[in-house]
C-alpha cells in the first residue's frame, strides 16, 4: 500500500510566560492511503495541535511533513493554497466551527468559489446540492442558517464543507464528541461510507476509545506530546503494553451488567507540558516507575511486528 | 424492606417561550429507595435535567412551570413547600452536582470558604468548626486539606469536580443528584471521580440519582435504570432487566448506536432521524417516527406503560398483553 502522509519527528512548541510548552514533542508516523490513523489521549496531550500542525493551521517548530512523497514542511503562500484543497479538516464543535451568518449553501459553496472550481452559478448550485446529498442533508435546508439546525445536521455541513474540494486527506478533530450517541453513530457510518467511496485517508483525533477502535486501522496513543504506543486497532484490544494505554483502556466504562472487572485507578493527573522534566513523562503517575524512568527518556521502539512502545520496562511488565 | 425516599408521581413540566409551549417532561413517575443508586439515561433534550431541577423545585418560573404531579421526599410534597423550608432542604437533605465544575464554583471564593458556607448555613456551625469540617471534607475527596485556601482556578478539572462533590456531601444529604458529573472529564479522571462517588455513596448511605447519557457509567454505578426519551420515561427496571432484557425499541437503538469496545462491528446501526421538536410533539408515541417496529396505533395514541416483570416497565404497544411475561 502507498504511504500518503508521513510525519518525521514533528515538534510544536509554544512560548508561554512560564516557559516553553511542548505540545507536540517528536511525533513520527505514516498513514497509508485509504486508511485511518486514530490518535487518542486525554485533554492536553497534544493531539489537536498535532492535527492542526499537519494541515498547516499552525506552523511547526521542527520536523518533517511528507505528503504524497513531497516534503510540505516548508510550503507557504501560493504553494500552500494549492495544497490546502488536498488536506481538509473537520472540527469538533459544529456549533462553533460554522459561521452563524452564513447559510448552509454559502458555507458549502465558499471553498468552491475561493478555489475557482466552478464557472457559473448553475454549476455551483449543482455541486453544492450534490455535496448535501452525499452527506445526507435535505436540499430544502440549503437556505437554513446553523442556528436552525441540530448538532448532527451541523456536523454534516462540516463534513460537506471539508469534502467540497475533493480532498485526499482529512484531519477529523473529535468530529462526534459533541453529538448524542444515536447521532454519533449516523456520522460515524457516514464517514466510513465516504472513505470507501471516495478513497479518503483520515487522521481521526478523539478521546473516546470505543469510537477510535471502531473507525481506525491503526491507533496512536499520546501522552503529554509524546508517542506512547502505536499498533493496529485490532491488536490494541488484545495486546497493549504501555502502562498508560492499559490504564486508559481499563478506564472505559463498559455498557454491560458486570462489564467491569476491577478498577485500575491511575493516580494523579496529567501534568503541565511546560518545560517538561527529563525522563519519561508518565513516570509520576506510573506504578512501575523506577530511577531510570526519571532520568532517561524511553525510546519509541518496536516490540512486535507493527507494534511500537515507549517504555523502559515494557519487557519486564509484559513478560515479553 | 426497602424504604422509599423519593417518589416522583405523574410529573409534567412545560416551558413557554415566544408563544410556543415546550413540553419538557410529560407525566413521568419514578421511585428512589434509601441508599440506592438509580441512573436516568437520555440524550440531549430528553428532559433529564428538567426532572432533576424539579426535584429541588428549581425550575425557573417563568418560563418554566410544573403543571401537574407531585414529588414526595420523605413523604412531604416538595412542590408545595414554602421558600423557607425549601432553602433548608436544598444543599442539606438534597444536594446536586452539576455537569460543569468550572461554572459551579464561585471563582472569587476559596474552596474552603465554599465548603464551609454550606456547613455554617445548614448545621449552624461556628466559623472554626465549619473550617475544620471543610478541611475534613477536602481530605475525604482526596485533596490535601492545606489546599482549602486556594481558589478554584488553581485546581484542575477533576479536582474542581471533587470540590463540588465535597460541597454537596458536606451536610450528609439523604439524596444526591448528579447531573452528568463526569461528562466534562477525561476517562482516567472520570474513573477516579466515579470510584469516589461510589465509595462515598456507600459510606454515607446516600441515595443517588445519576443523570447521564453514558450507558457505561450507569452500568458501573447504578442498580436501577430509567431511560428517558422526549420527556417520557420509556423503560425502567433493574440494571440487569434493562441491559440484558432490553424491551423498548429506543433502548435497543441506543445500545446498537454505541461502538462496542469488545466486539468487532464493522457498521453501527444508528437510530434513524432526530428527536421530535419538544414544542410540537406527536400525539401518539414520541418515538414512533424513528421506530423500526412502528404500528398504526402508535401514531394515534400514547402507548400504555406495561409491567413486564416485577419492576421492569416499558411504555410501548409491542408489549400489550405481555404483562408479567419475563
Amino acid at each position: 500500500m502507498k504511504t500518503l502522509l508521513e510525519v518525521q519527528n514533528l515538534k510544536k512548541h509554544f512560548k508561554t510566560p512560564k516557559g516553553m510548552l511542548h505540545a507536540v514533542d517528536g511525533v513520527s508516523f505514516k498513514i497509508n492511503e485509504r486508511q485511518t490513523l486514530g490518535v487518542v489521549g486525554e485533554s492536553g496531550c497534544g493531539k489537536s495541535t498535532l492535527g492542526r500542525t499537519i494541515v498547516h493551521l499552525t506552523p511547526r517548530t521542527s520536523g518533517k511533513i511528507i505528503f504524497d512523497g513531497q516534503d510540505i514542511s516548508k510550503v507557504d503562500g501560493g504553494a500552500l493554497k494549492k495544497l490546502r484543497p488536498q488536506m481538509q479538516m473537520i472540527f469538533q464543535d459544529p456549533y462553533a466551527s460554522l459561521n452563524p451568518r452564513m447559510s448552509v449553501f454559502q458555507t458549502i459553496s465558499e471553498p468552491l468559489i475561493i478555489n475557482q472550481r466552478v464557472d457559473n452559478k448553475q454549476e455551483l448550485i449543482k455541486k453544492v446540492t450534490r455535496l448535501m446529498e452525499t452527506v445526507g442533508l435535505s436540499h430544502k435546508l440549503a437556505n437554513a442558517y446553523p442556528h436552525e439546525l441540530d448538532g448532527g445536521r451541523r456536523q454534516r455541513i462540516g463534513v460537506a464543507r471539508a469534502l467540497a474540494l475533493n480532498p485526499r486527506f482529512i484531519v477529523c478533530d473529535e468530529p462526534v464528541s459533541a453529538l448524542d450517541v444515536s447521532i454519533q453513530a449516523q456520522i460515524l457510518n457516514l464517514m466510513q461510507d465516504l472513505q470507501e467511496e471516495l478513497g479518503l485517508t483520515y487522521l481521526f483525533i478523539t478521546h473516546d476509545l470505543s469510537v477510535v477502535k471502531h473507525i481506525s486501522d491503526h491507533i496512536l496513543v499520546m501522552y503529554m506530546g509524546k508517542m506512547v504506543e502505536y499498533t493496529s486497532a485490532k491488536n490494541v484490544f488484545k495486546n497493549r503494553y504501555h502502562p498508560y494505554t492499559k490504564a486508559l483502556l481499563a478506564a472505559v466504562p463498559i455498557p454491560k451488567v458486570g462489564g467491569k472487572k476491577e478498577r485500575v485507578i491511575l493516580k494523579g493527573e496529567i501534568t503541565s507540558p511546560v518545560n517538561p522534566k527529563p525522563g519519561c513523562r508518565f513516570a509520576s503517575r506510573c506504578a512501575y516507575a523506577t530511577d531510570i524512568c526519571l532520568i532517561e527518556e524511553p525510546k519509541f521502539e518496536v516490540v512486535q511486528a507493527d507494534h511500537f512502545v515507549a517504555c523502559h520496562h515494557v519487557k519486564t511488565i509484559n513478560a515479553l | 424492606m426497602r424504604e422509599k425516599l423519593l417518589e416522583i408521581k405523574n410529573l409534567s413540566v412545560i416551558y413557554s417561550t415566544e408563544g410556543k409551549i415546550v413540553e419538557a417532561v410529560n407525566h413521568i413517575s419514578l421511585d428512589l429507595y434509601k441508599g440506592e443508586a438509580i441512573g436516568l439515561i437520555g440524550e440531549t433534550g430528553a428532559g433529564k435535567t428538567t426532572t432533576a431541577l424539579s426535584v429541588l423545585n428549581l425550575i425557573p418560573n417563568p418560563p418554566g412551570k410544573i403543571i401537574s404531579g407531585e414529588i414526595l421526599f420523605e413523604g412531604e410534597n416538595i412542590l408545595e413547600m414554602d421558600h423557607k423550608n425549601l432553602r433548608k432542604m436544598r444543599g442539606n437533605k438534597i444536594s446536586m452536582i452539576f455537569q460543569d465544575p468550572m461554572t459551579a464554583l464561585n471563582p472569587v471564593m476559596t474552596v474552603g470558604d465554599q465548603i464551609a458556607e454550606v456547613v455554617r448555613l445548614h448545621d449552624k456551625a461556628s466559623r472554626k468548626d465549619a473550617f475544620i469540617k471543610a478541611q475534613q471534607m477536602l481530605e475525604t475527596v482526596g485533596i490535601p486539606g492545606n489546599r482549602m485556601h486556594d481558589y478554584p482556578h488553581q485546581f484542575s478539572g477533576g479536582m474542581k469536580q471533587r470540590v463540588v462533590i465535597a460541597i454537596s456531601l458536606a451536610c450528609n444529604p439523604a439524596l444526591l443528584i448528579a447531573d452528568e458529573p463526569t461528562t466534562a472529564l477525561d476517562v482516567t479522571i472520570q474513573e477516579q471521580v466515579l470510584e469516589l462517588m461510589e465509595t462515598l455513596q456507600k459510606d454515607f448511605n446516600t441515595s443517588l440519582l445519576l443523570i447521564t447519557h453514558d450507558l457505561g457509567v450507569v452500568a458501573e454505578v447504578c442498580k436501577r435504570v430509567a431511560i428517558m426519551y422526549a420527556g417520557e420515561i420509556v423503560e425502567q427496571g433493574t440494571l440487569e432487566q434493562v441491559y440484558n432484557h432490553t424491551a423498548h425499541p429506543y433502548t435497543v437503538g441506543l445500545f446498537n448506536s454505541i461502538p462496542n469496545f469488545h466486539e468487532d462491528v464493522r457498521r453501527l446501526k444508528p437510530i434513524v432521524g432526530q428527536m421530535p421538536d419538544p414544542a410540537a410533539l406527536p400525539k401518539g408515541c414520541h418515538f414512533a417516527a424513528r421506530c423500526p417496529d412502528v404500528m398504526d396505533k402508535c401514531l394515534e395514541k400514547s402507548p400504555p406503560i406495561i409491567n413486564l416483570n416485577d419492576e421492569h416497565t416499558v411504555k410501548c404497544y409491542k408489549y400489550v398483553g405481555q404483562e408479567g411475561a419475563e
